[in-house]
């Protein structure tokens, strides 16, 4: 059973673990170079009060950016011993797990906070449409979530930070770009591929139309890969 | 009380733990000895919760591993084998988060953290980051850690490698503290640690448990087999071995040297009582010089040599 209390202490401990390094600021400040620079570079040409050009690249600058952020999680911890110390603390993995994947999606939605920015000042320049904004900040959250889970899940794999975060890069990167290959396929198959891509039900989301669909399947894949990082931890015991 | 029963573990094929049963008291100091990879620290990480047997099982205090195995783990302080913590955390943080794991409401936290800090010396410490600390001072940090909650049982995986001789000494002092109530398991390859600070030893090797009981008793077992070691000038070998070969008891007779014109002899003795005066007899009646004369009981090494020799 989870135990609130043993989560937020392991909430806390992560969470201010990541600003006591300095990775917390330079993940965050590579993620708000490129996400602005993508942005604003493109934005003028269009001339449109709108965030579309934002959302459509987060899928793959989360790609990159969360394994980054998660792949300590467990691979720190393994290759230094504290595992153990941690393990023998009146907590169970499932604690351990919820709290640490709580950790990473405040960072996640910390990271997004200053993002804002955008939205805000584009609706001085023009018409907003605030929906899909919200939208996609929502969708932004499922996605980050989902990246999460997988980088966690990797992470607990293997004692090496770098591997974890390659392994939990290449899935998420496979996830998003999933739906552009399918032309390679036959149209037979198309429907399910399209349906496992991670990039489908995030457009799907960040255009303002929240369909329960899409919140089931990040909701659901979330749930397996977390329960995969359990077993994969009580495997080690 | 602790019981381990038929506790049996495996890493793949290889076999660390071999069906032991043991039973410790509450309020014993249990050093727990043998060579490295005996299975020492497995039957530790096993008590903690952070390996599952193969097979068998460990009560403690009335509650099973299998099904309590959270309620077992805030009965137990632990500190693993060269205490890893997190290295980039402050001290007085990483002991406020543990405090938090273990219950400890805000004030009490403070009050016992306050406590710990002079109990283990770490108190002009307590601001640094952990990977600025000594060795012995991360093992100090350790120790608080172990013994956050008042542990109903302690254990500690080789507590003083990496100490000087003075915090060797605060730390068995600690560890005696401690001992008077609550259990402690200790585990070590310092033989002059367990006779300091243990009231039970328990050797294991191969995985199997292969003697049990105070350092007196141990020592005990092994009296009836001892060896005198004499010294003698003015005499032949042969002379000796026919003349002290008389004497029943003396099983064997040995040369170990000469030096200084002085024969060096080894008697290996098999009895309970003390025949030195029946060595001493037989020499006397002869013109030999005896210039040493020295009874050998087995020390806790030779006894631990001897039952963790290999085959």
């Amino acid at each position: 059973m989870l135990k609130a209390r043993n989560i937020a202490q392991i909430f806390k401990k992560e969470f201010s673990v990541y600003f006591i390094s300095p990775i917390a600021y330079i993940v965050i400040s590579i993620f708000l170079i490129v996400t602005g620079w993508f942005f604003f570079s493109t934005f003028f040409l269009y001339s449109q009060a709108e965030l579309r050009s934002f959302f459509s690249l987060l899928p793959i600058t989360f790609s990159f950016i969360i394994p980054a952020i998660t792949m300590h999680l467990f691979s720190e911890e393994l290759n230094s011993g504290s595992y153990e110390t941690l393990l023998t603390l009146p907590v169970s993995i499932k604690d351990i797990i919820t709290g640490k994947f709580l950790a990473a999606l405040a960072f996640v939605a910390i990271m997004l906070l200053p993002t804002l920015s955008y939205p805000i000042s584009v609706s001085f320049l023009g018409d907003l449409d605030w929906g899909p904004v919200l939208g996609g900040y929502l969708g932004a959250i499922l996605l980050g979530g989902m990246f999460i889970s997988i980088g966690l899940f990797t992470s607990g794999l293997t004692k090496n930070q770098i591997i974890a975060l390659l392994t939990a890069i290449g899935i998420c990167f496979a996830l998003t770009l999933i739906e552009n290959l399918l032309f390679f396929l036959p149209e037979s198959m198309l429907g399910f591929f399209q349906q496992i891509g991670a990039g489908y039900h995030f457009r799907n989301i960040s255009r303002g139309i929240i369909d329960s669909r899409d919140i089931i399947y990040f909701l659901s894949f979330i749930f397996i890969a977390l329960y995969s990082a359990d077993l994969v931890m009580q495997g080690k015991k | 009380m602790i019981e381990f029963r038929q506790l049996t573990k495996y890493y793949g094929e290889l076999c660390a733990l071999d069906h032991v049963d043991l039973t410790i008291e509450t309020g014993q100091i249990l050093g727990l000895l043998g060579p490295n990879g005996a299975g020492k620290t497995t039957a530790m990480r096993i008590l903690t919760g952070y390996l599952d047997p193969t097979s068998g099982t460990i009560n403690a205090g009335g509650l099973s591993i299998e099904k309590d195995i959270l309620k077992i783990k805030e009965m137990i302080g632990y500190l693993p084998e060269s205490a890893p913590l997190y290295e980039n955390m402050i001290v007085y943080d990483y002991l406020e988060y543990i405090a938090g794991m273990r219950g400890l409401k805000e004030a009490q936290s403070r009050k016992r953290l306050s406590e710990l800090a002079d109990a283990c010396g770490l108190r002009e410490n307590m601001h640094r980051p952990i990977h600025e600390l000594s060795k012995g001072y991360k093992q100090r940090v350790g120790l608080a850690h172990a013994i956050m909650a008042n542990p109903e049982i302690l254990m500690l995986d080789e507590p003083t490698t990496g100490l000087d001789p003075n915090q060797i000494v605060e730390i068995r002092n600690i560890i005696k503290e401690i001992g008077k109530e609550k259990t402690v398991i200790l585990s070590t390859h310092i033989l002059s640690e367990v006779e300091a600070t243990c009231d039970r030893i328990v050797i294991i090797n191969h995985g199997k448990i292969v003697a049990d009981g105070s350092t007196e008793e141990l020592k005990q077992s092994s009296k009836s087999e001892y060896s005198v070691n004499i010294s003698l000038k003015n005499a032949e070998f042969n002379d000796v071995n026919t003349e002290l070969g008389k004497i029943e008891e003396i099983k064997e007779i040995e040369s170990i040297g000469k030096n200084n014109e002085a024969l060096s002899i080894r008697l290996s003795c098999h009895t309970d009582k003390d025949i030195r005066d029946l060595i001493y007899k037989r020499i006397k009646e002869q013109t030999w010089i005896l210039v040493e004369m020295t009874r050998d009981i087995k020390s806790l090494e030779k006894i631990f040599g001897e039952l963790t020799k290999e085959n």
